[in-house]
Formats: C-alpha cells, structure tokens, sequence
C-alpha cells in the first residue's frame, strides 16, 4: 500500500537504529504513550534492535484500558436490558467488569452490536425506532471527532431513541501526572501522532517547557518509531528539551479545526478516573449540558453499582510505567489473552496483551543479550 | 482504536446532508465520513479513524521523510563500509 510500506523498509530500520546506536553515550527512558505505538515496537521488534541504554517505557494510551470498571458495569447492565441495542467498538467487548463482559452478556441474549463507526449506530437508530440504541462512546481525542459527530447529528435529526455512554480521556493531563508522580523516570516523550492529527500539538509547548523535555509527536510505522526516538535521543543527548514533528505527513500544529469545534460543541473538559490509576483532574470529556438528553447514564439511572477490581491484576502499574507486563505474577499464568484479569490483556492497544502475543515472557535484556 | 493507515478517496457522495466518501484502503474499501475535511478530493490520500477522516496525507512530506531516510541509508552504508575497509588494512 502506498505511503504504508515505504515506512516498513527494514534495511532503513536497520541504518536508523544503527544510528542511534551511534548517537546514545548515556541510558535514557523513552515513554510511547499510545498504546498502538506500543504494539508497532513489540510487534517489530523495534525494542530488540534499540541499543541497550534506551528503555522505552510503556505508557497508558490505550483507550480500552483505562475505560474505568465503574464505566464497565454501566454497560454491562445496559446492555442486559431487552429494550437496549448497544454498540461497540470490538475491542470492549472482552474487557472485564466486576462479574462479567459485554461478550457474555451477549451470550446470554443481550443485543450487543460492534461497529466500525458511531455513525453505524445512527443507521440502527433509524432502522429501529421501537429500541432504545445505546453507543459506547470510548476513546481518545482521536476518536471523539467521530463519537462528537454522531452525537451532534442524532440532536439535530431529533433521534429520540439514540444516547451515548460517554468516558472519553485526554492525554496532556496524562502526561502531567506522569511527569508529576515522585517515582517518574520518564526524560522524553513520544506523542502519540494519531491525537496530535486532531487536536495539534501547540498544547505541548508548555508541557515540554515546564517540566525540561523533549516531546516528538511520531507516527506508528516502524521508521516513523525510529526517527521519533531518533529525535528525542538527540534532544537529551545535547540536553534540549522542546516540541518536534517527527510526522509532518498527517500532523500539523493546529491539527483539525473543524473537528476541534465539534467536540467542543458536544463535550466539556471534566475530571476522569482512569482504570488502575485513579481520577486525574481535567482529564477527560463528558457530554455538555445542552446534549443531557443523549446521555445514557442519565436515561437509563445506573449511579447506584459497586465495582471490584481483581487484587492481582497490576495493570495500573503497568499503565504508569512502573513495570512490564512479564513482571506481573499472573502475567502469561492465570492472565492470559483467553482468561484476561486486566483490560491490558485485552485490547488490541493493551501492553499485556502484547507482550503475550508478541513472546516477551522475560525481561529484554535476558533474551537477547544474554 | 488509535491505530489508522492511509486510504485513498475513490469517490465522493451525500448521505442524509453529511459529505462521505469512498475510501480505498489496499483494494479494501470503506464508506468514510469527510465532513471535517471539506477540500479533500478524489485521488487524495487521507488518515481515516473509526469511519471518519481526520487529516489528508501531505504527499510532499511524505515523500521528503522517506528522502531523508534514504540519505541516512546511504550514509550508513558508507560509515559502514569505511569501518570495514579500516578492520582489514
Ligand atoms: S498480566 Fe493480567 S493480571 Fe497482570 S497486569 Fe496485565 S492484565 Fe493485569
């Protein structure tokens, strides 16, 4: 595919990482917060031809994952409803609440749909006006443009029977606590390119600014991971610290403005719990008022659920960085892929998930450097 | 969910007053939300997430990262050749 395999070259991976080999005199440790540029690394082995000062640290950009279990179970009794068609990304549908998945439920009569586009779940809006559609809005800035606009169009085509399950996070407050947390061993950042094609990256300046790091907004095929981190060893290396594009095809500054506006337009700035590290302020979107007739938590009354969470699940800690998934006792053992305790060990993005399918059983440095 | 390759438009159309698109990624096509990219046109490649487009694909960019890489190759390539001719003599 055009504009895709060129950014697979694997001779130019090899000369890339070579010269990164040749650039790095020191250690340093390198967050990718975005958990799909944590399965491009495994999946590529981009971690294996890394040269052995450069730690990249997993960072909690997988949506799936710190969707919080609170959340979880909100869906989960929706969905049991008989006169409740809910839709889905797939990825949510193995995700463990306290008792249960949305894939269970399913089993068990629930009319659980997965679709590929919140405009999908319009379509069943229409096709069913004797059902209430419920869409799981879940995500990112990069998919708030979508789930923002499916939103907006059932108010303004007056769908009286669509509403939306709304948690959606943010990354800048993410990478504030990160930086904030006393443990943090994070010197730079890969921003995750995907967000900054919405939502720009001139929020970044301060971020780098205030806390001396250098933050390369980079995209997610293997030479696109390599030059980011290129780019940030250079940056520390000479003791820099700003903002750089490393994905200049798809990111600009601003990203996209029409988007921008419309998720402003449906959603307002809150606080958020995120699943295994707890409520970061300002770090997410709910609905705005004027859209409080769309909102499913609202229509269907379920404030009133209690959650647990497995105590041996260490997802939280690998979302912060703190360790990899292999260093979880349950990891590969009672957690696996088909037995998930952790929505790391789910999600497409999640990175228990990847380094389970991906081989990395023990640590790095014991399988190839013996 | 983050996760999005580039596609390119094969053909613009109009649903229920929303600008869509179909947009062909590797012979799989997709039927795409463009209503927040107004000037993209057929032939343009686009990043598509979760049925929407987001941002058009800067060939020129493109095309000037890859140069970039290339020259890095060659470079490499040279140190590379220079260090083993050093090893022998
Ligand atoms: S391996 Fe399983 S139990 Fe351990 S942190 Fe990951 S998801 Fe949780």
């Amino acid at each position: 595919m055009k504009y895709l395999n060129e950014f697979r070259n694997g001779d130019q991976a090899r000369a890339l990482a070579s010269h990164i080999r040749k650039i790095t005199t020191r250690p340093w440790s390198i967050m990718e917060v975005c958990g799909g540029q944590t399965h491009s690394l495994i999946r590529n082995g981009i971690d294996q031809i890394l040269p052995q000062e450069i730690e990249m640290i997993h960072g909690p950009g997988c949506p799936v994952c710190v969707t919080p279990i609170s959340i979880i179970d909100k869906a989960l009794e929706i969905a049991s409803r008989p006169d409740v068609i809910f839709c889905s990304f797939g990825d949510m549908l193995r995700v463990p609440g306290s008792r249960e998945d949305l894939f269970r439920v399913k089993g068990n009569g629930g009319d659980i749909r997965v679709v590929y586009s919140p405009l999908d779940a319009l379509q069943i809006a229409r096709n069913h006006p004797d059902r209430q559609i419920v869409f799981f809005a879940i995500g990112f800035e990069t998919t708030a443009p979508a789930n923002a606009m499916a939103i907006h169009l059932a108010k303004q085509q007056g769908l009286q029977n669509f509403s939306a399950l709304v948690s959606h996070v943010l990354v800048p407050p993410a990478i504030e606590a990160i930086m904030n947390a006393p443990e943090n061993r994070v010197q730079g950042f890969l921003a995750a390119g995907h967000v900054c094609s919405v939502m720009g990256y001139q929020d970044y300046h301060l971020l780098s600014k205030r806390y001396g790091i250098p933050i390369v907004v980079t995209g997610f095929e293997p030479l696109d991971l390599l030059e980011g981190i290129r780019r940030t060893i250079e940056q520390l290396e000479r003791g820099e610290a700003r903002v750089e594009n490393a994905y200049e095809r798809v990111v600009t500054e601003h990203g996209n403005e029409r988007a921008k506006a419309t998720i402003a337009e449906v959603f307002e700035v809150s606080d958020r719990n995120w699943r295994g590290i707890g409520t970061i302020p300002k770090s997410g979107w709910r609905l705005r008022e004027s859209y409080a007739d769309f909102d499913a938590e609202k229509r269907f009354n379920v404030s009133h659920l209690q959650t647990s969470e497995p105590k041996i699940c260490r997802a939280g800690d690998v979302l912060q960085g703190k360790i990899k998934p292999h260093q979880c006792e349950a990891f590969g053992k009672e957690c696996t892929p088909r037995t998930p305790l952790g929505a790391t060990m789910v999600s497409s993005e999640g990175a228990c998930a990847a380094y389970f399918n991906y081989g990395r059983f023990v640590p790095l440095k014991e399988l190839v450097r013996g | 969910m983050c996760l999005a390759v580039p596609g390119r438009v094969e053909s613009i159309f109009n649903d229920h007053g929303t600008r869509m698109g179909r947009v062909n990624f590797g012979g799989v096509i997709k039927e795409v939300c463009l209503a927040y990219l107004p000037d993209l046109e057929v032939g343009d490649y686009t990043i598509v997430h979760v049925g929407f487009a987001i941002s058009k694909l800067d060939e020129d960019s493109a095309l000037k990262t890859l140069q970039t890489f290339e020259e890095l190759g060659l470079l490499e390539d040279e140190l590379q050749e220079m260090r083993d001719l050093g090893g022998e003599s």
